[in-house]
């Protein structure tokens, strides 16, 4: 796969397949890895960096999982590339912040992603659509034992994979789904539904992770406990957590389709209408314009739209996305303008 | 470099701002670099959240705050500054101070779960007995029904016996 190839393609995580796609968008599973012989990349100087990211280069080339997968360091990459890959999800923002030194090894249908020398020296994602998260860890675990044949990670009996923050350690896996809970915010409940969550050992966060507001009632839910249970538990617990908030968000939207059809409805073609005819349009309000968009097209009050159209079209309002587009750089202005534009063309069919 | 705001000093600190969405990178000098802030901002939230459950209520001793990690040199100082260990080695070096900061976050201090290959407890090394854990795996595959997988871990087997085999 070329970047070029990249660009054009739709991810496999916003195909909108899988178990209960409508709510839950995506499933994502995270191993934190080290290399026993290097310090924490923060720790380390430039040529041991570069010692990782030649050792996991000789790695991956000997692993099934990678066939024609794409190989980048980050800097070589320019401002509007680095921040598509944030926008995709398939890096984090911490990985652009120094580029040096850093790599990302993203698999052909962007369902797997490595990156190298962030906050540890691997960081695998695998990400699938849908409620999927068994199978996400499945494969996740799969590349993990490949990679571990050529590479000797760090290590201790008792205390399990060792990561830079003690906040990893253990398993060094961070499971998550991004919910889309319009319902849940309509009828206030998504607060009462986050302190739960909280108190379960799990946190939720906004559509691009850390630090991120929940734009278009998207929300990240994820396991905070790394040590002292299995995987699978780890996993299962958030499963049935999220089916706990699916059927919550499904009771929700019941309700307000019941008692409320006529504001829902109203607010549903208010949203394509505006969406349809802005001339100006932030990615805040687009997003939350969309969501809406999407609950319309889940209850089948929007009919014969494409969920995989309306999941791609989140990510590629981004600014990153319609930079690359109109081919240059352009102003958070001059973005609204080519947003709606976008976006008009889309639902004006 | 010139620092890119005062125009005037050498700039000494690269700074990355990501505001939205737009990635900002200046070359600052010294005096500049703190006006924006630049020094706190340093892994605030982790560094400080961590030094805040593991010290406040027993302070470590000065001697507990120098030992230092034998393989990469950080010591149990740098590590409450940053949040974040140097190498996997640290968690033999720091091991006292950080159990406890290990229960506070994880409510636990022993992992359970999966690890690479078979690990010797008494000395944490490993055991070279892949092809023993890749005969269980095997036998897991074919339990669940997973020939796919069963096939290649029986050519990673074979693949491995050879090696065995071939060496002197």
């Amino acid at each position: 796969m070329t970047l070029g190839e990249l660009w054009d393609q739709t991810g496999e995580w916003l195909k909108g397949a899988g178990p209960d796609p409508d709510i839950v968008m995506s499933s994502r599973v995270r191993l934190a890895r080290n290399l026993a012989k290097y310090p924490f990349p923060h720790w380390a100087p430039a040529e041991q960096l570069e010692g990782v990211i030649s050792d996991f280069e000789g790695a991956y080339k000997k692993a099934d999982y990678f066939k024609g997968a794409l190989f980048l360091r980050i800097d070589a990459l320019d401002s509007i590339e680095k921040q598509m890959l944030i926008e995709r999800h398939l890096i984090s923002r911490e990985h652009i912040a120094n580029p040096e030194h850093k790599a990302v090894l993203i698999s052909e249908r962007e369902i797997i992603s490595i990156m190298v020398n962030e906050e540890d020296h691997l960081r695998i994602q695998v990400l699938q659509s849908g409620l999927n998260l068994h199978d996400t860890w499945k494969l996740a675990d799969k590349i993990d034992e490949e990679l571990e044949q050529n590479l000797e990670f760090a290590v201790s009996s008792d205390l399990g994979y060792l990561t830079c923050c003690p906040t990893n350690v253990g398993t060094g896996l961070r499971a998550s789904c991004m919910a889309h809970l319009p319902a849940l915010v309509m009828t206030k409940q998504a607060g009462r539904i986050i302190q739960a969550i909280s108190k379960l050992g799990m946190t939720a966060r906004g559509l691009f992770g850390e630090g991120t507001e929940a734009y278009g009632n998207f929300f990240q839910i994820s396991n905070q406990v790394t040590l002292g249970h299995s995987e699978e538990e780890i996993v299962d617990n958030l499963e049935r957590i999220m089916k706990q908030i699916i059927e919550q968000e499904n009771a929700a939207r019941n309700s307000v389709f019941a008692n409320q059809r006529l504001l829902l409805e109203d607010r549903i073609s208010r949203s394509l209408a505006e969406l349809k005819s802005a001339k100006l349009i932030s990615s805040e309000e687009a997003l939350n314009l969309l969501s809406v968009i999407r609950l319309g097209a889940d209850l089948g009050v929007i009919k014969g739209l494409d969920r995989r159209m309306l999941n791609d079209l989140f990510i590629q309002i981004q600014p990153a996305h319609l930079q690359k587009k109109e081919g240059k750089r352009l102003s958070a202005e001059e973005r609204d303008v080519v947003r709606a534009e976008f976006i008009s063309k889309k639902f004006n069919i | 470099m010139i620092c890119q705001v005062c125009g005037k000093s050498e700039a000494t600190v690269e700074f990355t701002e990501i505001i939205d969405d737009e990635v900002k990178q200046l070359h600052l000098c010294d005096g500049c670099a703190k006006e924006k802030g630049i020094e706190m901002e340093q892994n605030f939230s982790i560094s400080d959240l961590l030094a805040g459950i593991s010290g406040l209520e027993e302070k470590p001793s000065g001697e507990e705050l120098s030992v230092k990690c034998p393989k990469c040199g950080m010591t149990f100082e740098n590590f409450r500054k940053i949040g974040r260990l140097g190498c996997g080695e640290c968690y033999s070096a720091f091991r006292k101070n950080l159990l406890p900061l290990l229960k506070r976050i994880h409510g636990s201090t022993r992992h359970i779960g999966k690890s690479p290959k078979e690990i010797d407890e008494t000395d944490g090394k490993k055991k070279i007995s892949e092809a023993q854990e890749l005969r269980q795996k095997l036998q897991r595959a074919i339990d669940m029904e997973e020939f796919e997988e069963a096939a290649r871990l029986r050519d990673m087997i074979r693949s491995l016996e050879k090696k065995a085999k071939d060496k002197p």
